[in-house]
């Protein structure tokens, strides 16, 4: 039954000859015998139906081939945001978290090993802290939308309540994961409706009674646009329920951060931070909170100690809320979480830095604002939401946005999202993203394909 | 004597530094508060660190040079199967097409990773013995909240939502089961263990009623034992109208050997990070793939990746869906990389991985069982469970005096104190990855750190000495809690 030859890959380190070595100092006469626990009747006589093996020069090729199938967001001058973004990825991150040392540590469980990565998480931790104002932030999460359901979970069990505000606005895919991670608990999602793209802060007003444990409130939202976050936080203090702020990371070098409109919670998709997109994931989420949230923050926390010399070190802090010592009265059953993408994510604000995430805000909002002034000339192009915007703007155009986006397609653009399948009513609406990555001569050329399709 | 350690990246910020240049402004200037109403903006910048491209590096790889990997050196730590992570995936997810790929782009421009995504789940498939998978669940933990999520889905719609309310779990499991559980919102029900380290069948029988939802159950089990009872025990829940599930996290065992649907699980969770090499990057990012039985097919995650003839797609419209777990459709970047690592191998390739990581397991369980006690006598799996427990009694030094000893000898210790059923456990995972030389050398330093306890034990309980830091105050760190640099610290107090 077991393989004849020696290693069928180059991964594997045991030649024949030790391998009949080993066998006798087990003292078993075959590999086969290593498996006599495993009853026959469970036993696999077959080899899995697998394709046959590849090596390394023809596996580079295959893969190439798969990839070259896509279209990724380099190929194509691409709009496309909606929750993901294509933010420049600066070279200094992908060097220094391909070290060996970063990419292939476990959790750091060995303090006294992991001092690397524990003292990034701590520096992670503090940069999460300075951008949205909040007192502790954790060492990760999968990404935004289990980062605001995570901070909905938190908000309930903080307040003894039972329902959440989740608006309209906020993000499908937030929403979707929301819905599933509470469909198991007593806590019901009310919905917010929109009015004019944005969050209704007079309906957010009606509905919140004794029994609102929290808001969720997205800013900017899924649409791009800037929430009347300042009411809505004053709104849930007066009625005692608490604020989880989702927050676009790059937009708080020029945002108020969600500490000054009354947050408790601030969670956020950290994608825009140095990670590519990846087809939507690895990215990471990112869970901040006050103090008085502490003991029911979920995932990792690192701590500054010190060691037996009195030497300053970090250790994972708090582990009595999680999972390994908690069991099922921990926080949260989180335990891989995202490390390298966070990692990725704290080496990109310490590049772009105190006046780079500044200087960033202004560029995302100025070329957004150009953008929507240009597209608002366009002959049968209209600008549905008058409102503030931050790096998204969504245009409405005078066809189906998904037709627009299949026919700029064939020429090389990708102009944006089209919303008719997340919100009803808006086929002929499309969300166009911009980042530092698309110069005034991209705008231009967006508009004026946009000019030659509807002259 | 260890190096002095480095400042934080806050500590070496000076006012005035910066790495990244930003595009100039190249549209007409707006003040911002006639972009944005004034109440909405900052008032002050966030106190983000200022320094140079140079600067930058050179922290980020002394953090570096302050930890380690499975790339540094020997990694047995059990049930975390920290095997080698091969070069060519990661450069296979950098693939520009992959890496850049936007996951609202369009299906038909998007073909290349769907595809992937589609083979990946059907081999996953094979692999476990089902009929169906998801790559949704971005690790382990949020697979078996999928798992369990499926579970009340299947049994909701068959009437028995309401009565259903309890999930078995033996008392050796990872802490990730009863968390999971709790999540689900259902009550963890414990299992006890048996004396050959398998479930006791008596008490499993005693525990099971038209109340349970599922099993949860890791086999091999984390003992490292393979569950000699497995088909009697599936016929057990099965018999009650329970679901049973396998917790993947020690699949490196069984790979082409024993598949899980076979021995009668109906939901399976997959680590990537684990049985298909991609890596865990500090602590992440896992991928926790979850395959099921064709009855449990409809409520899986939406979108599900679908294929209509040469085509593929993703079918958003699944009435009867548990919902996402996760945004878009999960660690697509973790498939790229299994994805290579199982094309890599092909059938006899994964079996030899199995073959060859219980081999290695096995000869440590050979050479170490003199040194310390074991709790079971019987060949092991992927990885063996030791107890330090009569070197405790002898000379003082614990599971853990061992594992920080170790940390002198260049090897990452094996995982202790779990399983939680053995008393001062050790718990080692070599993986099928690692030379004889290197088995050898691991096996020689535990004689020596046994031969130090007893005879200068002092050796052992103050180690380790040779680290960056030394034993850390954990009770300091939660008695005086500093979980970020001191606001005021934040900014330009000089390198």
């Amino acid at each position: 039954m077991s393989t004849e030859a020696g290693a069928a890959s180059g991964y594997l380190s045991i030649t024949p000859d030790e391998r009949a070595r080993m066998l006798e100092a087990i003292g078993v006469p075959s590999i086969e015998a290593l498996f006599r626990d495993v009853p026959e009747e469970v036993r696999l006589r077959r080899p899995l139906d697998l394709p046959p093996p590849m090596g390394e020069v023809e596996l580079a090729d295959h893969m190439a081939a798969l990839a070259a199938l896509n279209t990724d967001q380099d190929s194509e001058l691409s709009f496309l945001g909606f929750g993901m973004y294509p933010h420049y990825v600066p070279a200094a991150v992908d060097a220094l978290i391909s070290r060996g040392e970063f990419m292939t540590a476990y959790t750091p469980y060995q303090p006294e090993l992991s001092q690397g990565t524990l003292q990034a998480i701590f520096e992670f931790q503090t940069s999460i802290c300075e951008l949205t104002g909040m007192d502790v932030a954790n060492a990760s999460t999968y990404d935004g939308a289990t980062a605001a359901a995570e901070g909905v979970l938190m908000a309930c069990a903080q307040t003894g309540r039972t329902r959440a505000l989740v608006p309209d606005a906020v993000h499908p895919e937030i929403r979707a994961v929301l819905a599933t991670y509470v469909s198991g608990r007593d806590v019901e999602l009310v919905p917010v409706p929109m009015v004019n793209g944005l969050t209704d802060p007079g309906a957010v007003e009606a509905l919140l009674d004794a029994d609102v444990a929290c808001v969720l409130l997205q800013h900017p939202n899924a649409l791009g646009l800037l929430e009347a976050a300042p009411r809505i936080g004053a709104a849930c203090e007066s009625a005692g329920a608490h604020l989880v702020a989702s927050v676009d990371p790059l937009s708080l070098g020029i945002l108020a951060p969600p500490s000054a409109y009354g947050a408790q919670i601030a969670a956020g998709e950290g994608q825009p931070l140095g990670n590519p997109a990846s087809y939507g994931g690895p990215t990471f989420g990112f869970l901040a909170c006050r103090t008085e949230y502490l003991r029911r923050m979920p995932g990792r926390l690192a701590g500054e100690t010190v060691d037996v010399d009195g030497r300053r070190g970090f250790v994972l802090a708090f582990q009595t809320r999680e999972q390994h010592i908690r069991r099922e009265k921990a926080t949260s059953n989180i335990c891989t979480n995202h490390a390298l993408n966070a990692l990725a994510g704290v080496i990109y604000l310490s590049w772009l830095g105190k006046a780079g995430i500044t200087e960033i805000g202004r560029l995302l909002v100025s070329r957004a604002r150009y953008l929507r002034d240009r597209l608002a000339l366009v002959p049968g192009v209209s600008i549905p939401f008058p409102g503030a915007h931050f790096k998204e703007i969504v245009v409405r155009l005078p066809e189906p946005a998904a037709d627009l986006q299949a026919a700029l397609q064939q020429d090389g653009i990708n102009p944006g999202h089209p919303l008719g399948a997340h919100y009803p009513g808006m086929d002929d609406h499309i969300a166009i993203a911009v980042t530092e990555r698309h110069p005034r001569a991209a705008l231009d050329r967006l508009a004026q394909a946009l000019e030659a399709r509807y002259a | 004597m260890p190096e002095a350690p480095p400042p934080t990246i806050f500590e070496r910020s000076v006012a005035g530094r910066r790495a990244g240049r930003l595009p100039g402004l190249d549209v007409p200037e707006a003040a911002l508060d006639s972009l944005i109403p004034p109440e909405l903006l900052r008032a002050e910048p966030p106190g983000l660190p200022e320094v140079s491209e140079p600067e930058l590096v050179r922290h980020f790889t002394a953090l570096s040079r302050r930890n380690f990997g499975v790339d540094n050196g020997f990694y047995p730590l059990g049930s975390c199967t920290m095997k080698h992570n091969p070069r060519i995936n990661e450069r296979a997810a950098a693939l520009p097409g992959f890496r850049g790929l936007h996951p609202l782009q369009r299906p038909e421009r998007a073909q290349g990773a769907l595809r992937l995504m589609h083979e990946l789940g059907s081999w996953l498939g094979e692999i476990a013995g089902l009929d169906a998978a998801t790559l949704q669940p971005a690790a382990g933990a949020q697979g078996e909240l999928t798992g369990l999520l499926l579970a009340r889905a299947y049994h909701e719609e068959r009437g028995e939502g309401a009565r259903r309310t309890r999930v078995l779990i033996p008392d050796s499991a990872h802490g990730t089961n009863p968390a999971s559980v709790t999540m689900a919102g259902y009550e963890t029900v414990k299992v006890k263990g048996g004396e050959d380290g398998g479930v006791d069948l008596e008490d499993l029988r005693a525990k099971l009623d038209e109340s349970v939802v599922c099993l949860m159950l890791t086999n091999p089990s984390t003992l490292g034992l393979f569950e000699r009872d497995i088909v009697e025990i599936a016929r057990l829940v099965h018999e009650v109208g329970g679901l049973l599930y396998y917790d993947g996290a020690n699949l490196n065992a069984v790979m082409g050997i024993s598949r899980p649907g076979d021995m009668g699980f109906d939901i399976v969770h997959f680590n990537l990070h684990k049985s298909f090499s991609t890596p865990h990057g500090g602590g992440g990012p896992g991928s926790g793939p979850v395959a099921v039985r064709a009855e449990l097919e409809p409520y899986l995650p939406r979108p599900v990746v679908a294929r209509d003839g040469d085509r593929y797609l993703l079918d958003d419209d699944r009435p009867r869906s548990i919902g996402k777990v996760r945004s878009f459709y999960g660690n697509v970047g973790m498939a790229v990389r299994a994805y290579a690592y199982i094309r890599t191998h092909g059938a006899d390739g994964l079996r030899e991985v199995s073959e060859t990581a219980v081999l290695n397991a096995n000869y440590l369980l050979a050479r170490l069982r003199t040194l310390f006690t074991v709790p079971f006598d019987r060949l092991c799996m992927h990885e063996c469970v030791l107890s330090a427990r009569d070197l405790k009694r002898r000379t003082g030094v614990r599971a853990l005096d061992v594992a920080k000893r170790l940390l002198d000898f260049g090897v990452h210790p094996p995982t202790v104190y779990f399983p939680l059923v053995v008393d001062e456990a050790i718990m080692i995972e070599p993986t099928e990855t690692e030379t004889l030389d290197t088995l050898d050398t691991f096996v020689a330093a535990m004689a020596q750190v046994v031969a130090e306890a007893e005879e200068d034990p002092e050796r052992v309980t103050q180690a380790p000495w040779t680290t960056p830091v030394r034993r850390l105050d954990d009770a300091r760190a939660v008695k005086r809690p500093v979980l970020r640099q001191p606001a005021g610290e934040a900014v330009g107090v000089g390198a």
